[in-house]
């Protein structure tokens, strides 16, 4: 099957179209610029109107165009060419033997040749409420009609989508002046083109705008009052008034008149490259076509199918090869562009940049030297250029350096093979860090003063030693002044960044960051999502920075974190309940070995870490076992966290004849206070009732010595890889002073160490002296930095293995479902 | 093509940077082997079997960061895409083909039971 082949005929050929959309009518524009003559064309439209720009109905809802601004082929077109409209009436039936269509008001008229333009139906999700009056879609013209009307009354909209229709709906109803929500699904707004650096830039401009964006939203339910829209439900309970809804969560290819056809459909009608479907008596082309496998919902494609068509209804056939797509959001002052395949992945390279400064950020993605796809927001300037780059799958390997800065710069005479040309033409006093107000001039003096590293820079000129953006600028500069002489800056965070632990850490405080994308983007992250490196540190960093507000990222956590369970070589999991201070009853033994009889803990082990250790749980068990131990009264010993692990104590003046003091009782106090935290790296304490240290004091990240006028308080011990003793930090009366500056201690740990560095390096990098200052140089830091500390255990002192029996983040000990292939063929769906 | 897809529910079911197992059972019930199925942070989907090459930690408990994940037991980086350990380390898990379809997940059923072959042989 090729082209159509001519009838042979006196008289023109009937061509009747189903559709009086963009692509039905430009398929007739096609055709009729190649042969005017030799079809007579009749076109149904379901809408009641002439052929106009669907796209540009966002400009009419935002009040930027009217209708009239918009069509494409006004009434003098149809009789110029002789072409019969039927407006406000659908064809409802095609007869393939008699070639007829019949429309909804009995016309019927014959065909020689037929071409379905039917598009797309919005879909409608199938929650309680969608027929309500107040629920719309946005397709057509009416449905700007409705919104409009809404919008007249004021009050509140809610969209339901926050993909390019339902970003461009809200922005329309936003301007008309309601009060807009956005309920998105996915936890990124349009999230099939956009990244998570990208899709968190979006939100927080359009948050800046005064919408509301909820994301991971699942609506339950839309609600009725006197019989008209009055809410939306979502089935986390929550409920948001509206006075109209809009649905825009997506098309289907509408297929409903050639499935009754006959004609072969899967998600959409299958054509071929000639877009001739099934019956060679009938072509179809726009959103209802699906070829070579893929469906389209943008107009570019819409017009390369269109061409195809016309040079095969006209005898001359082509081929259409199937599209590549880019993207742009029509709201005015968001600039956003994407194209292509941003997954990344194998044998890709991601160049990012980002210009916090400018809200900017671009990212390309490189394979084989050709570029695959792009995201872009803040400047597009450059979209079409690289759109254009990818679609021809040109080579890039001689401009790869210069890419991500742009067609000028990467065209730009000479620069394109050396990154540093363009700054090497900068002139000496072009200022290159804007934060501190750095000339070229500064910097390259301050490196012929002797500065030979990055760091070095920075701390001289502050060049770069504040948002970081000009980063690659001083780089190009030291690499320009020195050549091979530069030396290697201080160890940054991970790959993904030109900053150190301890930079990411001030500029967290100092910038007010809050979310791990902002940090990403504000601090110029090399990689769209960072690596299995940046993202815990950072959680951890904003967890400490930010108690009560910063939202715990899972996804950034290690397994034995997210789980609350240390995973085992097999897979399984053990469990440690908190035994405080060592100290354990009858009852918390019975219920361990029963909870260790019911789940088939393989061992039941003492640890070194006083305390039991079931091993051998299986995930699915873990919330049915904590809350058998919760109802004994025991929770979460956080065996698996970077945090407080165990309080180790010995008996004590309770029982031993040579104690001091109560050290089982400071600490069962001391594990009390620190329990749940979050930290750099594990802890663990140790309380001895006097110098002999039966429970290792001195090997403990914060050790206390009990001796007859008080308590020895001890630092940095590590009983692990490298062995270190403790250093004294000093020597307090009461129980009160040693749990404060326990605590005091723990939170500059906590404030200070770099994510994965225990009290000993720690130590061991900064000084003990530093340490010292830090908790006394000033008379009030002790009880400052506990304070902190305790505000900070407010949020953090709630049981975990409790949350989880509960049924919080169910989904992590669930299968997505099972699949039972032998003998017979069963799928069970996921349990919830 | 159609009827070989085995659908396994819909794409909310498991959100960005996560993964979730499906367990593929013998007729006794016993489970032979998990399949990963993973959401990367950029919206894709795959799905792989649930055993690191290295010494079979379960992957889908690992980071996911661009497209791979993180082994949970000793940090190898296995490409979500081809299934392969990147940088130095050797060794490759089976991947199940996938694809997403009006906001449903199918895996490919003969890869699904192919991918469980050897175990069943054993
Ligand atoms: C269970 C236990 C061994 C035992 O059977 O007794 C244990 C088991 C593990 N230890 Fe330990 N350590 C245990 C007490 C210790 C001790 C002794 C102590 O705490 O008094 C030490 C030396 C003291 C110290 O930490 O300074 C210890 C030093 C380490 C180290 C080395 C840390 C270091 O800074 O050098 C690691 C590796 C690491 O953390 O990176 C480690 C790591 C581990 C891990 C988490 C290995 C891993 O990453 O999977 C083991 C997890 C087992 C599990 O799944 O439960 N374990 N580990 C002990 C649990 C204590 C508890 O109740 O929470
Ligand atoms: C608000 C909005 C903004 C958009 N913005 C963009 C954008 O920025 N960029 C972009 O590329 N794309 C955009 N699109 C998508 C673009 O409009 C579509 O891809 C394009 O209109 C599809 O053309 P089509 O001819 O296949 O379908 P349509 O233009 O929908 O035409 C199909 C026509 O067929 C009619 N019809 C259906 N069934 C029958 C029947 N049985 N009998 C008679 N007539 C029938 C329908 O009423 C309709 O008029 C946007 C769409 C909308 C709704
Ligand atoms: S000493 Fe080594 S083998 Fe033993 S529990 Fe600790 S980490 Fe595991
Ligand atoms: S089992 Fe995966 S890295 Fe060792």
């Amino acid at each position: 099957m090729t082209a159509l082949h001519p009838i042979p005929t006196d008289r023109p050929e009937r061509l009747i179209v189903i559709g009086n959309g963009m692509a039905g009518c430009r398929a007739v524009e096609e055709i009729l610029a190649r042969d005017a003559t030799r079809y007579t064309v009749t076109i149904f439209g379901a809408e009641p109107r002439v052929n106009y720009n669907r796209i540009m109905l966002s400009p009419v809802l935002a009040g930027e165009k009217t209708f009239d601004d918009i069509v494409i082929n006004g009434a003098d077109w149809y009789a110029q060419n002789n072409i019969t409209l039927i407006s406000g009436d659908p064809v409802v039936s095609i007869d393939r033997a008699g070639q007829t269509v019949t429309a909804r008001s009995g016309r019927t008229e014959p065909y020689d040749r037929l071409l379905i333009a039917t598009g797309s139906d919005p879909f409608i999700i199938p929650v309680p409420g969608k027929d309500l009056p107040g629920v719309v879609t946005f397709r057509d013209l009416d449905d700007v009609d409705k919104m409009l009307a809404a919008a007249e009354k004021g009050g509140h909209a809610v969209v339901i989508g926050g993909g390019l229709l339902g970003l461009e709906a809200a922005h329309g109803l936003a301007l008309r002046g309601m009060d807009v929500t956005v309920l998105h699904l996915m936890p990124t707004l349009m999230e099939r083109q956009l990244d998570e650096a990208a899709g968190w830039l979006l939100k927080s401009e359009l948050e800046r705008r005064g919408q509301t964006i909820l994301t991971g939203a699942d609506t339950a339910a839309i609600l009725e009052k006197d019989g008209h829209v009055a809410g939306v439900r979502l089935k986390d309970g929550k409920e948001i008034p509206a006075d109209i809804v809009v649905m825009a969560v997506g098309i289907r290819p509408s297929t409903g008149l050639a499935r009754l056809a006959g004609l072969e459909v899967e998600r959409g009608i299958l054509v071929d490259d000639h877009m001739l479907t099934s019956d060679p008596a009938i072509m179809a082309v726009g959103e209802c076509v699906q070829h070579r496998g893929a469906c389209y919902g943008l107009v570019a494609p819409l017009w390369e199918m269109c061409r195809s068509l016309a040079d095969a209804a006209t005898g001359t056939p082509s081929g259409y090869e199937g599209s590549v797509t880019s993207t742009k959001l029509k709201v005015s002052g968001i600039d956003l562009f994407s194209a292509g395949d941003f997954s990344g992945g194998e044998g890709c390279e991601d160049i990012v940049m980002r210009d916090a400064a400018r809200g900017l950020y671009k990212r390309v993605i490189v394979k084989e030297n050709k570029l695959v796809g792009a995201v872009l927001y803040g400047d597009t300037a450059d979209g079409n250029w690289y759109f254009d780059l990818l679609k021809r799958g040109e080579d890039i390997a001689d401009i790869r350096e210069a890419l991500i800065f742009g067609q000028a710069f990467a065209m730009g005479g000479g620069a394109s093979n050396d990154p540093h040309a363009a700054v090497a033409a900068l002139s000496e006093d072009a200022e290159i860090c804007g934060c501190n107000g750095v000339t070229k001039g500064m910097v390259v003096s301050t490196i012929h003063g002797g500065a030979c590293s990055l760091d070095a820079v920075r701390s001289q000129c502050k060049a770069s030693a504040s948002c970081g953006s000009c980063t690659g600028l001083v780089e190009s500069l030291l690499a320009i002044t020195l050549g091979d002489e530069v030396k290697a800056g201080p160890k940054t965070l991970c790959k993904c960044t030109k900053f150190s632990h301890d930079d990411v850490r001030r500029l967290i405080l100092e910038k007010e960051l809050k979310a791990i994308p902002q940090v990403m983007q504000e601090l110029h992250w090399t990689t769209p999502d960072g690596c299995a490196s940046c993202r815990p540190a950072l959680n951890y960093y904003l967890l400490c920075a930010w108690p009560g507000v910063y939202v715990d990222d899972q996804r950034s956590r290690f397994v034995n974190e997210r789980m609350h369970a240390n995973i085992q070589k097999d897979g399984t999991y053990s469990v440690v309940p908190r035994m405080w201070g060592g100290v354990t009853t009858p009852n918390e033994l019975r219920a361990i070995a029963d909870a260790a009889d019911k789940y088939g803990a393989r061992m039941v082990k003492v640890t070194g870490g006083q305390r039991l250790d079931l091993f051998g749980i299986k995930k699915e068990d873990l919330p049915d076992i904590w809350a058998d131990l919760n109802a004994a009264g025991m929770v979460s010993g956080h065996a698996y966290g970077k945090s407080l692990r165990t309080v180790k104590t010995c008996v004590g003046s309770e029982w031993c004849r040579f104690g001091t003091q109560d050290s089982t009782g400071l600490g069962i106090k001391t594990e009390q206070m620190t329990w749940g935290s979050w930290m750099p790296h594990k802890f663990k304490i140790a309380v001895s009732g006097c110098p002999r240290n039966c429970a290792e004091a001195t090997i403990k990240d914060f050790g206390v010595i009990c001796v007859d006028s008080g308590y020895e308080l001890h630092v940095g011990g590590n009983g692990g890889i490298h062995l270190r003793g403790t250093d004294l930090l000093c020597k307090v009366a009461t129980e009160r002073e040693a749990l404060d500056i326990c605590a005091a201690f723990i939170q500059l740990y906590r404030e200070q160490a770099w994510y994965l560095e225990r009290t000993a390096p720690w130590i061991e990098r900064v000084g003990l002296d530093h340490v010292k200052a830090g908790l006394f140089d000033d008379p009030e830091a002790v009880q400052h930095l506990a304070a902190r500390f305790r505000y900070s255990q407010s949020f953090m002192q709630d049981d975990p293995w409790a949350r989880r029996a509960k049924g919080e983040d169910a989904e992590l000990h669930q299968h997505l479902a099972e699949f039972r292939p032998f003998p017979t063929m069963q799928i069970k769906e996921a349990a919830e | 093509m159609i009827g070989d897809w085995l659908d396994i529910g819909p794409v909310t079911q498991i959100s960005p940077g996560n993964a979730r197992t499906l367990p593929v059972q013998a007729p006794n019930g016993e489970n032979l082997e998990e399949i990963a199925i993973f959401h990367t942070m950029g919206g894709e989907f795959f799905a792989l079997v649930n055993k690191c090459p290295h010494k079979h930690g379960p992957l889908s408990q690992g980071i996911v960061h661009g497209t791979v994940v993180t082994c949970p037991l000793h940090s190898w980086n296995i490409s979500l895409k081809t299934g392969h350990a990147l940088g130095d380390d050797k060794g490759c898990v089976p991947t199940v083909p996938l694809k997403v379809d009006a906001g449903r997940l199918y895996l490919l059923r003969e890869a699904v039971i192919g991918a469980m072959a050897p175990e069943r042989a054993a």
